[in-house]
């Protein structure tokens, strides 16, 4: 064994422990460096000037890029550097909306916690910035480019953790501003609204969107009856907004509060977990039977049915039908409560609390509605929640634990283990397995595919039939398995992918949280729930199977279809926005289309269409034939793009078009 | 071997017999400077009229033909104020400032006639005698031009011409005949230092990059000059761009890259073009490509077009930028020679730097350290430009003095109306903006890397901008901050929002809002900047602000305690005045005053009303008997 190496912080001997950099060495020395642009699971960025240290010999540098070598010499804290320090906090500040109080980051805002720490009491400098808009358009995130410090930890969660590069860097020197693609609003671009640029962010530049107040007015009004479903991973972060460890369980503390607030009814979304398990589960080994559509990936987190919307529309056959047990919940709920409570549907508000943005987007998908009403009324993240019992003046920590309201509050360990990455995996091996084999299982526990790497793989033998797994958390990981499947390089039969680092515990709606442990821990609290309930298997859930008997049918039946299930479509182009240029008046016209996208433009399509457009009219046509601009029949390689009819024309030249035209206008008016 | 053009003695034997079949030469300096006052108009003016005289004119060298004129274009010559500058050979008679109209006078004069144009030539002055040619004119006589050489004289786009005057010996023998290990050696020992502003020895840098372990290694040109008033390194891309390609070749082979690239911004067309061009007939012949020299290394060259951010000077951002991301520096380590374009072991020197290299393989390291000072050898080229009567671009050993710079190459100081002064001398701003001030006392220090960086200044890229005693100081900081104010990449905060603030607060000081707070603040944040900055452009920003600070204390302090600019050059601070003594009161001023703020009766002393007064300078520049002041 190599002997250990050591350097010298503030005076102190440190041991040099496999740490990649000073500023790692320095915080486990227990000193706590200041950084804005500083996080272990991105790059190495150098840009926030906080975590300067003087190194004797080499003068002062970013302890964040400076690898620990052994007898290096490191003051943390000398003069020169608190000046610098403050200056640069000083800085920041006078280019700051500084409307504190009312900021939704006050308190947990890490400038603001700076400037405490580092004693800057007045900004010497002018306020420079302008005022910008503020962009509320994504339904889950709120862009308030006047709060930006610029520190990029955003630009760089979405690239690197994500792999999608929704927001970057524009502008030089004073002009540099963290903008979606061509400054164009949050909700124009492929932001999948996973928050994670949120849950990064030091400030309150982007922050989650607060529907606390649509959630106050339903439970103001009277006529309404407000149901809350509680999401898994939200029981193991609620107690953190209150100073609590993350990881204790406040389930009962959570439901008296909601009882306090005024909701009519609190149940579990682990409930509705079960049931996906059950739908899901059963969807697997139908594919797997026939050996078809095959890997399935799971389809619960929002953000990555999205992602593979906009990026994988080729994959979406693969793609669980199953719909998310938030929104299985809400249509299970707005189907079978007004019955059960005896009120009218339009009366019944169902708001979720979730550990999650991208939820907030899902529940206002146009699919997950009936007759104009939404299954999923309002979506409130935990930190929201936290904020609603604060502003009631409830102490969670006091309050008496409540029972959750039945049927739909009762759930089984492997409902409640879905919120941690693996989690799903898990609870469908428990269904599957038994399924298969048909013997009950000794041990609920399928520790292989718990853990913390990004892409986890396990192969898992039932009664003889292997079954190869993958659990990815993070989309640029989902990415990775998703191009190995495109392109036939695997073998998986079935795919768990979850947005957040460390599944639905690491949502971009939980509280904001500095401690490196903070998602072990709560994954931890999910399983020790897990272990306290007294069922692991959804399928031991009597209510679950009550429900399928008093409303539901057979799994995977005509109504469960109905309810529980859902499809999804390509976001990969602009679709349904052709331009009518000619509108012919014929019964059976003739259809034109010609593309414009940018590649077809390049190569001459608006003359092409132009030329068209003069030859329909030169030989009045205009009755029988129909012309359309359209966007990118995806040939862009082989492009201008037109069709006639059903008659695709690559490399279209205008001779080309007339004859094809010319031919199919014929053959229509022949019959007459 | 693929082609002829490989044999180097051959090209130089048949370009050597074409030549000496051509009676005489003209060349036509088509640098940028001359080129923008017509030196393409004079060129096809001159083909013509000497076929008009009945001369066989050639505009390219072909090994059969001859003929009576060699008309052809070179890069910039250097003496950019007095162009376009025509050069006659073999006479060596340089006209200046030559007009299209010039044209037909100078061949039936000098071309049929062999005799001289003597209003077209140099009037010195200082003696007042008219020059004939370079070796009489002091600009040119009293540098030394090494790296410049042949800029001037080639053509820059006959790769033969360079090959005649000895181009790619060098890199042939570096290929075929030196280890990398022994080429490193010979550049470490002539102490050549990175011209582009750092001055790292560029043999350690080589020698570093030789020594990583990885296969792929690339050779970088950093030709993304952007100093404000800098243009070294365009002349030589412009003048002699074989010369940066053979560098590269050498530099390649010294670390074992077969990939390089130019990295040339996109507001030097020119520069662009000619550099393009160079690489296609190198590859065309055999020079670059997939076999250089029929040695069996690769070598191949990529232009690279940057979008003209100053930041894409720093080498990290450079790389970036290549790469096709956003222009923003890296922190450093790990440095380029560890892991540089796409992550592997990079060199990466400024074009002037690999210029240099070809020469000193020729004259041996040795020879090269005879030249220049003992810790900065060789020569360096600088952009003179400012108040001095020779504007134009300069090369002078190391060690060289101010005062031969300014009073002798650069002809002396002028006023603000361009004429010369003899004692108005008040800075030289050397380093553009990251560089810092030389004020009197510094006149007789030799220049080099360490004596300039004693003193708090830089050589920088090598714009050295004259200044002269009209000019105020706290405007120069203010101009050079606003400039990085502009060109900061926005990445670190110190660098991103100091600049605004020092800016904010030199509009403070000039504006007459500042206090004793305004000043130390000023120097906090600059020095806070200094240190703090993520790379280069940061950390020197605050340089010229430092430097002006230290050397014109007293300066600033008007500004702030007297709310006065003893230059007068501060508009918001300066009071409108007319001296009764000179006022001969022609009412002129008062005729003209937009505002109606001067009054005064015919032939009596006329007054302006300061708080009307717009200080727009209608009357300044009215006023024939120069009574009127602080406008």
């Amino acid at each position: 064994m190599n002997k250990t190496e050591f350097l010298i912080i503030d005076g102190k001997e440190i041991a040099i422990e496999g740490e990649r950099n000073l500023l790692e060495i320095i915080r486990k020395a227990g000193i706590d460096i200041p950084t804005f642009c500083y996080h272990s699971d991105l790059s190495v960025y150098g840009a926030c000037r906080l975590c300067l240290v003087d190194v004797e010999g080499r003068g002062i540098v970013t302890s964040c890029s400076t690898l620990p070598e052994p007898g290096l010499k490191v003051k943390t804290n000398t003069e020169e550097i608190r000046e610098i320090r403050k200056i640069t906090i000083e800085l920041l500040l006078a280019n700051h909306d500084k409307s504190c109080p009312t900021c939704p980051k006050s308190a947990a805002c890490q400038l603001q916690d700076l400037a405490r720490r580092l004693g800057v009491e007045e900004i010497r400098f002018k306020q420079t910035a302008e005022k910008q808009p503020i962009d509320r358009t994504s339904p889950s995130l709120v862009r308030d480019p006047n709060k930006c410090v610029l520190c990029g930890d955003c630009v760089r969660a979405c690239h690197e953790i994500q792999g999608i590069g929704a927001i970057d860097f524009a502008g030089r020197g004073a002009e540099s501003a963290v903008v979606p693609a061509f400054g164009k609003d949050l909700d124009k671009v492929e932001c999948v609204y996973c928050g994670l640029c949120a849950t990064v962010c030091p400030t309150g530049a982007i922050t989650p969107k607060s529907e606390v107040e649509e959630v106050w007015k339903a439970l103001h009004d009277d006529s309404k009856t407000v149901v809350a479903q509680i999401a898994p991973a939200v029981r193991v972060a609620i107690g953190e907004y209150f100073g609590m460890e993350p990881g204790t369980i406040n389930t009962g503390q959570m439901a008296a509060a909601l009882k306090a607030m005024g909701f009519n009814q609190v149940y579990d979304t682990s409930f509705a977990a079960d049931l996906t398990v059950i739908e899901e589960g059963t969807e697997f080994i139908a594919r797997k039977t026939k050996g078809e559509k095959l890997p399935q990936f799971t389809s619960c987190c929002p953000a990555w049915v999205k992602f593979a919307e906009q990026y994988y529309p080729d994959l979406l056959p693969n793609l669980s039908s199953c719909r998310s047990p938030q929104q299985m919940f809400g249509s299970l709920a707005k189907d079978t409560l007004p019955a059960k409570l005896g009120v009218e549907k339009k009366d019944i508000v169902v708001v979720s609390i979730m550990p999650c943005t991208a939820k907030k987007f899902e529940a206002k998908r146009p699919e997950f509605s009936k007759d104009g009403a939404m299954d999923v009324d309002h979506v409130i993240t935990t930190q929201e929640l936290g904020r609603m019992i604060e502003e009631s003046g409830l102490k969670l920590n006091k309050l008496e634990p409540e029972s959750l309201d039945m049927p739909f509050g009762f759930k089984t360990g492997a409902g409640v283990i879905f919120g941690a990455s693996g989690g799903v995996t898990e609870a469908v091996l428990r269904f599957a397995a038994e399924k298969i084999s048909g013997v009950k299982l000794d041990s609920v526990d399928f520790k292989a595919v718990r853990g913390e790497d990004g892409i986890r793989e396990a192969t898992i033998n039932v009664a003889g039939t292997e079954l190869k797994l993958a659990v990815v958390h993070g989309l640029a990981n989902a990415r990775v398995l998703a191009e190995k499947v495109r392109a036939g390089q695997c073998e998986y039969d079935l795919i768990e992918v979850m947005t957040c680092p460390g599944g639905c515990i690491g949502g971009a709606g939980q509280p904001v949280s500095r401690d490196a442990d903070v998602k072990k821990l709560r994954a931890r609290g999910l399983y020790d729930s897990d272990k306290m309930l007294e069922f692991h298997k959804s399928q031991d859930n009597h209510m679950v199977s009550e429900c399928y008997a008093k409303h539901l049918g057979k799994v995977g039946g005509h109504k469960a279809h109905n309810l529980l299930h859902t499809s999804y479509h390509s976001r990969r182009r602009i679709t349904d926005s052709d331009i009518d240029l000619v509108t012919g008046q014929a019964k059976d016209k003739l259809e034109v289309r010609v593309c414009v996208g940018t590649s077809c433009m390049v190569r001459g399509s608006q003359t092409l269409l132009k030329q068209l457009l003069a030859h329909i009219d030169d030989q009045d046509l205009q009755g029988e034939v129909e012309v359309r601009a359209t966007f990118c029949f995806e040939q862009c390689d082989r492009g201008p793009t037109v069709a006639v009819g059903k008659t695709v024309i690559e490399k279209c030249s205008f001779e080309k078009a007339i004859k094809t035209l010319e031919k199919a206008v014929g053959k229509a008016k022949s019959p007459a | 071997m693929n082609s002829t053009i490989l044999n180097l003695e051959q090209v130089t034997k048949d370009y050597t017999n074409a030549a000496e079949r051509i009676a005489r030469r003209v060349i036509i300096c088509a640098g940028t400077g001359c080129v923008a006052n017509g030196a393409l108009k004079v060129f096809d003016a001159f083909r013509d009229a000497i076929a008009d005289a009945g001369l066989d004119v050639v505009t390219e060298l072909k090994r059969e033909e001859g003929g009576d004129v060699h008309v052809s274009k070179s890069g910039c010559q250097g003496f950019c104020q007095m162009g376009p500058l025509v050069t006659v050979l073999p006479e060596g008679i340089l006209y200046t400032k030559v007009k299209a109209s010039d044209v037909a006078e100078i061949v039936e004069k000098t071309l049929v006639a062999n005799d001289e144009v003597e209003r077209l030539l140099y009037v010195d002055p200082i003696s007042g005698e008219r020059c004939k040619g370079t070796g009489d004119i002091p600009f040119y006589t009293r540098q030394e031009r090494t790296v410049l050489k042949s800029c001037g004289v080639v053509d820059p786009e006959d790769i033969r011409e360079y090959i005649q005057k000895g181009g790619y010996a060098a890199a042939m023998r570096a290929y075929s005949e030196m280890t990398p290990q022994a080429i490193c050696e010979e550049i470490t020992h002539s102490g050549l230092r990175g011209r582009g502003g750092g001055g790292f020895p560029a043999g350690r840098k080589w020698d570093l990059t030789r020594k990583q372990t990885e296969p792929k290694k690339f050779v970088i040109c950093n030709g993304d000059e952007g100093d404000p008033g800098a243009f070294m390194d365009r002349s030589v891309m412009e003048g002699n761009p074989h010369s940066v390609i053979e560098g590269m070749m050498i530099a390649a082979r010294a670390i074992g890259a077969d990939e390089g690239y130019i990295y040339v911004r996109l507001e030097y067309p020119l520069a662009v073009n000619r550099v393009k061009k160079a690489v296609k007939d190198a590859l065309a012949a055999g020079i670059l490509g997939p076999d250089v020299f029929g040695t069996g290394h690769a070598f191949k060259i990529e232009v690279m077009e940057g979008a003209g951010a100053f930041v894409c000077g720093e080498e990290t951002a450079l790389i970036a930028s290549i790469e096709g991301k956003r222009g923003m520096p890296l922190p450093k380590p790990p440095f380029p020679a560890q892991s540089g374009l796409e992550g592997k072991p990079t060199v990466i020197n400024n074009v002037e730097t690999l210029a240099s290299v070809p020469m000193i393989l020729n004259m041996g390291a040795a020879e090269y350290r005879s030249v220049g000072t003992e810790t900065s050898p060789g020569t360096k080229t600088f952009a003179l430009t400012g108040h001095v009567v020779n504007t134009g671009l300069i090369e002078v050993p190391f060690g060289t003095t101010l005062r031969e710079i300014v009073n002798h190459i650069g002809g002396g100081v002028t006023n603000d109306k361009g004429e010369m002064t003899g004692e108005g001398f008040k800075a030289v701003q050397i380093g553009g903006p990251s560089g810092g001030c030389l004020t009197e006392e510094h006149l007789d220090l030799p220049l080099d890397f360490d004596s300039l960086k004693s003193v708090g200044a830089m050589v920088g890229s090598g714009g050295l901008v004259v200044m002269n005693k009209e000019t105020c100081m706290v405007g120069i900081a203010r101009f050079f901050m606003q400039f990085t104010q502009n060109e900061s990449c926005g990445k670190c905060v110190l660098c991103r929002e100091g600049t605004k603030q020092m800016l904010a607060l030199l509009d403070d000081i000039m504006e007459g809002r500042a206090t004793t707070e305004t000043l130390e603040l000023l120097e906090k944040v600059a020095r806070a900047v200094q240190k703090g900055s993520l790379c280069g452009l940061g950390k020197t920003a605050p340089n010229p602000i430092l430097a002006t600070m230290r050397q014109f204390r007293a300066e600033y302090e008007a500004h702030v305690y007297q709310k006065r600019c003893p230059t007068g050059q501060c508009k918001a601070l300066s009071i409108p005045e007319i001296i009764a003594e000179k006022c001969k009161g022609c009412t002129a001023c008062a005729r003209k005053c937009p505002v109606g703020a001067i009054t005064g009766e015919k032939k009596e002393v006329h007054v302006i009303d300061a708080d009307a007064c717009i200080k727009c300078g209608v009357c300044k520049e009215t006023c024939r008997f120069d009574a009127v002041v602080g406008v």
